[in-house]
């Protein structure tokens, strides 16, 4: 039997504010209708691409999401709301979900049917699209084996009962499976417009100018490294609601440059935020303008606990946790707001995962005592050091840190050797185990504890620590597959409090993002998973 | 001097054949690949991808697949840019690079020449010393240095000009960056012209064009300035390349589409593709140039003839 989600939602996306602020600004400046709105925009770096289905980067999905809409979206709050879907059921037993699909049409006027959706998730999960995200959706019956080559895209448990119906099966009840379907990667695609020819490596379908799309915007331009220029999408479904006609958006990577562009105006919103440098003077001159808040990602140093390692010993492990203050790095080293982390899931995540480390309200001194304690039972001690390596990749900021918490260590008498390197080979380094203490930086990929919990299972292919513990797997399984909230929360929270009572890594700070945004723009709002739809922003010239 | 520009032609393949060889190997010998970043993949999808740009095949049979690429004018997919291919990213950045690269020359050039024959013709005067302190301070402070600054003061502070952006290559949008790019080249320029003008005016044809009786212009415009040019012209070979391949340092921070982030980017992304493009695209440009400076001496050099 399935019983009804949700229904209606879409109303609650739709303002009174924005005729009533329009009808005010024609009334009190005539000319202002008659020039297009046009927002300009720091995007951070040179998309990789704009395929939404190899895109991956915050960069490229910013993009992406407005010209593909997903079945489901997020409002300006990053809260779901239905997308192209009006409406979903779940089955009783958490594994098919029936998608009903609105009324809409592909800008050349097609319609949008349940076969472009099913030719999407195909796509997205035929090993030759190499999706980075593709992991994602196999709780979807057949996924994995299709996505490893070894059956075709058409055995997915995905089918289109009619035009407008959806029908996913999964092997097991998933409960992060709706963000996966609010994820750009998963949005139906023009199974009219990319055809064989278009669709081969090397071949470019996103064709500024051609390309088909559902969103709010159409991709009119795109000068690599110069700009990319996305114009409003006049057969879209809400197109009454979108109130920027253009929004230029350029590839930057260089926050001062950005910075300088925002400052004389010819920037609207920098994604880059401000150089760590200058976020004390930033705080002060560009008060009303900087946007800092916390994000789904957590900074932590692993720690290579295998057989063998000085960091298999769990007192070990303590020790260099009880020494760590963490609030010295995020207020006196840092300073944009990053949040001190005695957790591993960032508190700004979905799920409500409870779980602290145990010290945390402790006395400074009393740490310190504990963790001499702690060494010296491990066999450390003033004649017999710990000696040990950080690596991080090359960055002033993992220097800064790596250099205060070996000078904290150094409190508890370790011995620590800084090594850096360029991003690729430090991240090989992690992946290949050959390091003893690691700089890390997780950002989850769909606002749910899963994507970072699942880092730590045992022979999971992100688990750098090496860390095995099958009552924590086991955790993380059920609490995968549990769709009840409270009972959910209680798995996850265990999970977590198992991960930190041994010990499994040294959290650092949560994540904060921090944005500029002008006072012309309204209705940008700041949210854990940093999404920001154009359609629900303005701009005043 | 037909078959002595072939021949130079005719030597210039296996230097190319050998920069393309070693710099293949040695970007795959650097520890890292395309796809090893922040973002951890599970070892299926890493399959995926390295499967669809031929990375699970062996070394050899990857730079056979890159050579036969090559020799059909395909520099093959950009990694790190999926949408573009290699060819068509240095297309689109190379005219920005060239156009600003050009300017700067010509910037140089003009300030550059007068200022070091000024500097020599006034030897050991307060003017001389003037004009090589600020040389040498051009040299000395890099352009990572005066670039920000210039961004600071004219484009944020004064707002004479945009701060940063291309615009289309808008006259408004080119000036700093040509001006931060050919700071350097004036310096080494000046220095040049005046090192070489010192010696040319210190030459015994000088003194008989003195003796002569002809005036000092005449000395200077007929008979010194041409042959002091000559270590000009060599320099400017290479450097021409350099500045026209654009700069990744003035492209990151006026915001630029040039194609000189691509090499550092590209190394650093472990875009092998993409690294490969732009240093076989850099390495043609350097055996050109070199060619033409080579024929230039011989016009302003009545010594060097290059006989068929």
């Amino acid at each position: 039997m399935l019983h009804r989600l949700s229904s209606g939602l879409s109303s609650r996306a739709r303002s009174l504010r924005g005729p009533i602020t329009g009808a005010l600004l024609l009334g009190l400046l005539p000319f202002a209708s008659v020039q297009a709105a046009t927002i300009h925009i720091a995007n951070g770096a040179e998309p990789g691409t704009l395929d939404p289905q190899k895109a991956s980067g915050d960069w490229e999905t910013r993009i992406t999401r407005e010209l593909f809409e997903p079945l489901l979206g997020y409002d300006a709050q990053g809260e779901l709301i239905p997308g192209l879907a009006a409406r979903w059921e779940v089955s009783d037993d958490g594994k098919t979900y029936r998608f009903h699909l609105r009324e809409a049409q592909w800008s050349d006027g097609r319609e949008i049917t349940a076969a472009d959706a099913v030719f999407a998730l195909r796509r997205l999960l035929a090993p030759q699209t190499a999706a980075y995200n593709a992991n994602l959706y196999y709780p979807i019956e057949g996924a994995e084996a299709v996505n490893r080559g070894e059956a075709t895209p058409d055995t997915l448990g995905v089918e289109a009962l009619d035009e407008r119906t959806l029908e996913i099966r999964l092997t097991q009840p998933t409960a992060y499976f709706l963000q996966a379907m609010a994820m750009t990667e998963s949005a139906p695609l023009p199974e009219h417009y990319i055809d064989q020819a278009l669709d081969q490596p090397g071949a470019r379908w996103v064709t500024p100018g051609e390309l088909v799309v559902s969103g709010a915007f159409q991709l009119t331009a795109w000068t690599p490294q110069s700009e990319i220029r996305l114009e409003k999408n006049p057969g879209y479904y809400a197109a009454d609601q979108v109130k920027l006609d253009t929004a230029v958006l350029y590839p930057l990577d260089d926050a001062q440059a950005a910075l300088n562009r925002f400052r004389t105006a010819e920037i609207d919103i920098s994604y880059l935020g401000v150089p760590s440098s200058q976020i004390g003077w930033a705080r002060e001159n560009l008060a009303h303008e900087l946007r800092i808040n916390p994000i789904l990602g957590e900074y932590y140093y692993v720690l290579n606990q295998r057989e063998g390692s000085k960091l298999a010993d769990k007192r070990v492990r303590e020790a260099l946790n009880l020494a760590v203050r963490r609030e010295v790095i995020t207020d006196t080293i840092l300073g944009m707001g990053q949040i001190p982390s005695y957790w591993y899931l960032p508190r700004a995540m979905s799920g409500d995962a409870g779980g602290t480390m145990g010290f945390m309200r402790e006395p400074l001194e009393q740490r310190l005592e504990r963790a001499h304690t702690l060494l010296a039972e491990a066999g450390y001690g003033p004649g017999e050091p710990l000696e040990l390596e950080i690596a991080y990749n090359t960055l002033e900021d993992h220097r800064k840190v790596a250099v205060a918490i070996a000078a904290m260590w150094r409190a508890i008498g370790v011995e620590t050797r800084l090594t850096n390197r360029e991003t690729a080979v430090h991240f090989a380094t992690l992946r290949q185990g050959d390091f003893q203490v690691g700089r890390y930086g997780a950002i989850a990929t769909v606002d749910d504890p899963f994507d970072l919990l699942s880092s730590f299972v045992t022979g999971a292919s992100g688990n750098y620590s090496g860390y095995a513990n099958p009552a924590y797997d086991q955790l993380v399984a059920r609490s995968t597959a549990e769709l009840d909230p409270a009972r959910r929360a209680e798995l996850l929270t265990e999970a977590q409090q198992l991960l930190l009572d041994d010990y499994a890594m040294v959290p650092l700070y949560d994540y904060v993002s921090t944005k500029l945004v002008s006072d012309r723009v309204q209705g940008w709002q700041s949210n854990p998973l940093d999404v920001h739809p154009l359609r629900y922003m303005s701009i005043t010239e | 001097m037909l078959t002595y520009i072939l021949k130079r032609f005719g030597q210039a393949i296996p230097t190319l054949l050998i920069v393309i060889t070693v710099s293949f190997f040695l970007m795959r010998l650097a520890p890292g690949g395309p796809f090893d970043g922040e973002r951890q993949l599970p070892p299926e999808i890493e399959a995926n991808l390295m499967a669809a740009y031929h990375l699970d095949e062996p070394l050899w049979s990857q730079y056979l697949r890159y050579m036969g690429g090559l020799l059909q004018g395909d520099f093959g997919p950009s990694f790190k840019y999926k949408d573009f291919s290699v060819t068509d990213l240095i297309m689109q950045g190379f005219p920005v690079s060239l156009e600003l690269g050009a300017w700067a020359i010509v910037l140089a050039l003009a300030i550059g020449l007068p200022l070091g024959i000024i500097a020599a013709l006034k030897r050991n005067s307060t003017v001389d010393y003037v004009v090589m302190g600020i040389a040498l301070g051009g040299i000395a402070v890099p352009n990572f240095v005066i670039a920000p600054i210039m961004a600071l003061v004219f484009g944020v502070m004064l707002a004479w000009l945009p701060a940063g952006g291309w615009n289309g290559g808008a006259w408004a949008n080119m000036v700093l960056p040509v001006i931060a790019l050919s700071i350097q080249q004036i310096a080494a320029i000046a220095r040049l012209t005046r090192a070489s003008m010192i010696e040319v005016l210190g030459s015994q044809y000088i003194r008989t064009a003195r003796a002569k009786g002809l005036s000092e212009w005449e000395v200077i415009l007929h008979h010194a300035l041409r042959p002091s040019l000559l270590p000009v012209i060599s320099y400017l070979g290479p450097a021409i390349a350099g500045i026209i391949t654009g700069s990744i340092v003035i492209e990151q921070i006026f915001g630029l589409p040039g194609i000189g982030r691509y090499f550092v980017q590209g190394a650093l992304n472990r875009d092998y593709t993409l690294v490969m493009g732009v240093v076989v695209f850099y390495g043609v440009l350097i055996v050109l140039l070199n060619l033409i400076v080579d024929l230039l001496y011989s016009v302003l050099d009545p010594q060097i003839r290059y006989d068929d």
